[in-house]
């Protein structure tokens, strides 16, 4: 059952780099399964149908108009079984929903700030002292850092229009809105080097607003807090 | 403004009526016949769809060989890009899907099915043809003003569509949205005809369920349309305030909000979905009922389901916005309406497969067409299930995964379900029979490309690649080389289904031209719009042979008759047994 959710790691489609990516991923495994089983029954059925029931010399066509009780089951009872299915997506989907977007997970590690602009990313680091808005913040453009298995909330802001942050990887998308902060939270689970998007069209630069997120083990990351810490801090 | 001028106009036409009119094409221009006015509308939204269709061949060529020089274009620069996609999704929408299948069969066929003469205000259908005109030289001016054509996306989200100093294109914004609202106006002012006609004109005898469906189709796709586009023209309206007087409705900088555009833009976004679909999935209720000689299984069944699927459309609009910043909490109550609406869909799915059992099924080119689109349709229905859950639209959202699953859906209703009642009602509206052998080529060369074009990219949708972007090189994850490849795949499939389409126009021209006489009812169809002559006279029938119904449109292989199908106007006394 857990490997489920990692199919489409497992066969090198896209990476599952948090902790919530495998829930989205077994969410989508299952509405596969669900409507494919639907989908290939009723093409399989459509084009039987049309194989069986070609016009051949001599045969009328039948005469039914779907009045017949014994011909509306036909209809009923694949679509209550349509609105079980679906009352089963639903459960499973709020589930997820839930865990990404509205529960927020309390104590995180750190929280960081995420600024959209045209046409590039800001991030905020919270910096040695692991408070967000102190004088010993990192700012970076384009590159977020994070510790591996930390749990994060961010605070997503705009300065001019829509952007949207997502880091496919960590199956993350939040639209950011200027004049909001919107908190979100991420746990990343594998360390590297991954995109970040913006998926929400903002203007001419929208094709070139890429960043990267590194993810890294402990020591390399307060390697890269010590290095970056504003000098004047340092002293 | 224009209207006055319009209106002078309108009066010099009235008293021409009949005699010798203003000659040659300004007769057809100032014409208020139902049948000229639906060719108007056809053809300028054909010319729309080349237009739309290069934008996708420039675009897609950048995506598949970044960088080239593209033939019959040149570079794509990202601005140019952006303004191609952007309008791309305009005109396909708004210049193509629209104008053809609701407005161009709507006006042909809807009072030579229900047995009139023309529309109930003709002057009304002209005026809206004359405003649609004019809203397409206005959105095809918007493309080649200073500062280029808008490039904001079809969905044209604040702030980036309402500050200059954002989108770099400031006339080119402003007359997007004014060609978008004349266009508005224009379909307004058809479906008011469209109603009308409908309660009004039906020829003696026809009650409410001896209506063909795409009739009722169409009908139902003007209320949705007439319910959900208030918002949205009074939306526009503020839109173009904070585009030129410098308001602060959807900025937030000012006290406004831009997701309030997002909510009005959507309310009549999601109906419009059921605005095109509607009118397509009618067709093809008269096409595999007249091929398969079928009764259609369950005509009320059908009715109701429009009418829920129209009214649950107006409840879920926010499946849109799910991780746009509205509350969370929201995205419950939206997956569970989008879900639902997947219940009448489906069961509208069963009932064509059903009417298709038992049948005696011939596979002319306006069948294949019609059944092609119930196949491809299925694929646009069943992932928009991946869609309306919330849960996985946090990945899937503004991917290719969305992007190939709408044109699973508005391909088969735009281009699959144009080309079904063109084919199917071409012997009626030229009076020529078309040729088949070169429609089926043309057929299987549009069908095969075109799932070959879009699958690549659900796959690459699945991929994490995400939408409007001219360029993958900069994301290392999607600038991988099988992803390329993909990309290449779907590039090259749609280079040969483009090259398809010139058969197409090939065979209009013959057939126009050298092609069979068509008799009045080549199909041995039943409803009424083959009682007349091919192509129908002015009035559509002589004054004195106005069919009277005696039936619904869909008795086909009735027991007991010699014939397998019994026209809607045949008195019951002759030809049962
Ligand atoms: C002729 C075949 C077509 C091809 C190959 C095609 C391809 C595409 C592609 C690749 C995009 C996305 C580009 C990007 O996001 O970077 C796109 C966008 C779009 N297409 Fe098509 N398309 C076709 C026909 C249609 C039709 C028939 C319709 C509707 C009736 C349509 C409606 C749209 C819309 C609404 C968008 C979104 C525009 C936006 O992002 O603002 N397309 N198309
Ligand atoms: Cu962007
Ligand atoms: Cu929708």
């Amino acid at each position: 059952m857990e490997r489920v959710g990692h199919f489409f790691d497992d066969i090198g489609l896209i990476r599952i780099g948090s902790s919530y990516a495998a829930d989205i991923d077994f969410l989508i495994i299952l509405v596969l399964v669900v409507v494919g089983v639907w989908f290939l029954a009723a093409e399989f059925v459509f084009m039987y149908f049309i194989v069986k029931f070609r016009e051949k010399p001599g045969r009328r066509a039948d005469y039914i108009d779907g009045t017949n009780k014994r011909h509306k089951r036909w209809i009923t009872y694949p679509h209550l079984a349509v609105l079980v299915f679906d009352v089963l997506i639903v459960v499973v989907s709020f589930k997820v929903w839930h865990k990404i977007k509205i529960d927020l997970p309390e104590n995180p590690d750190a929280v960081i700030r995420v600024i959209g602009q045209q046409w590039a990313w800001t991030f905020q680091h919270p910096g040695a002292d692991a408070e967000l808005d102190t004088p010993d913040d990192i700012f970076t453009i384009d590159e977020l850092h994070v510790e591996n298995g930390k749990l994060y909330h961010f605070k997503l802001e705009a300065l001019d229009v829509l952007h949207s942050f997502s880091v496919p990887v960590w199956r993350i998308k939040q639209d950011a809105i200027p004049g909001r902060s919107i908190t979100g939270w991420f746990q990343p689970t594998m360390i590297g080097e991954f995109d970040v998007q913006c998926t929400e069209i903002c203007g001419f630069g929208h094709g070139v607003m890429a960043g990267k997120v590194m993810v890294e083990d402990p020591a390399t990351h307060s390697a890269w807090i010590e290095a970056n810490t504003p000098a004047l801090l340092a002293e | 403004m224009a209207e006055p001028a319009v209106a002078v106009m309108a009066h010099h036409e009235e008293e021409d009526h009949g005699h010798h009119g203003p000659g040659g094409w300004l007769k057809y221009l100032w014409s208020t016949d139902h049948k000229v006015i639906a060719m108007q509308y056809m053809f300028t939204g054909m010319f729309m769809a080349l237009i739309g269709g290069f934008m996708a061949y420039v675009f897609r060529m950048q995506l598949a060989f970044p960088g080239i020089n593209v033939p019959g274009f040149g570079m794509v620069s990202p601005g140019e890009y952006n303004a191609l996609v952007t309008n791309h999704g305009t005109l396909m929408i708004f210049w193509v899907a629209m104008p053809v299948l609701l407005a161009a069969f709507g006006n042909y066929l809807i009072p030579l099915m229900v047995g009139a003469d023309d529309m109930v205000f003709p002057k009304i259908n002209r005026l809206s043809f004359q405003i649609f005109f004019l809203s397409t030289i206005v959105i095809l001016a918007s493309l080649v003003v200073e500062g280029g054509g808008f490039a904001g996306a079809w969905t044209a989200y604040p702030p980036l569509s309402a500050n200059e100093t954002y989108n770099l294109t400031p006339l080119g914004s402003t007359l997007w949205v004014v060609g978008v609202g004349l266009e508005f106006v224009a379909f307004l002012l058809g479906g008011i005809n469209f109603i009308t006609t409908l309660m009004n004109s039906r020829a003696p005898g026809m009650r409410a369920f001896d209506v063909p469906i795409v009739v009722w189709m169409i009908v139902v796709a003007s209320i949705l349309f007439m319910l959900s586009v208030g918002p949205l023209l009074a939306g526009a309206i503020m839109l173009i305030f904070d585009q030129t007087l410098g308001t602060g409705f959807f900025d937030p900088a000012t006290g406004g909000d831009p997701i309030l555009w997002q909510h009005l833009f959507w309310f009549f976004g999601h109906p419009e979905v059921y605005v095109v679909l509607l009118p397509a999935i009618g067709v093809v209720a008269e096409i595999i009922t007249t091929f398969a000689r079928k009764k259609l299984f369950g005509y009320r069944i059908v009715i109701f389901t429009i009418v829920a699927t129209g009214v649950l459309s107006f409840f879920v609009w926010a499946h849109h916005q799910f991780i746009a910043g509205i509350d969370p909490r929201m995205a419950n109550i939206f997956t569970i309406t989008t879900l639902l609406i997947s219940v009448p869909i489906a069961e509208m799915c069963f009932v064509y497969i059903a009417t298709l059992y038992g049948g005696s099924i011939r596979l002319t080119t306006p069948m294949l067409w019609a059944l092609a689109f119930i196949a491809e349709f299925l694929i646009g229905g069943v992932t928009g299930i991946f869609l309306g859950a919330a849960g996985a639209d946090i990945y899937f959202h503004d991917t290719y995964f969305v992007l190939a699953h709408f044109h699973y859906t508005f391909f088969p209703i735009a281009i699959i379900g144009t080309f079904a009642a063109f084919t199917y009602w071409f012997p009626k509206m030229f009076g020529k029979m078309m040729d088949e052998r070169l429609g089926k080529w043309h057929f299987w060369l549009t069908i095969i490309p075109f799932n070959f074009i879009f699958i690549p990219l659900f796959v690459l949708g699945m991929g994490g690649q995400h939408r409007r972007i001219y360029n993958y090189a900069h994301f290392p994850e999607l600038a991988i080389p099988w992803f390329q490849n993909m990309r290449i795949v779907a590039t090259v499939s749609l280079l040969v289904m483009l090259a398809a389409q010139l058969i197409f126009f090939y065979n209009c021209y013959k057939s126009w031209r050298r092609g069979r006489k068509a008799p009045m009812n080549p199909w041995k169809a039943n409803s009424l719009e083959w009682t007349t002559q091919s192509p129908p006279p002015h009035g559509n029938w002589r004054p004195d042979e106005l069919p009277v119904v005696y039936r619904g449109p869909y008795e086909y292989s009735v027991p007991d008759r010699d014939d397998d199908y019994w026209p809607q106007n045949e008195p019951d006394s002759r030809g049962s047994r």
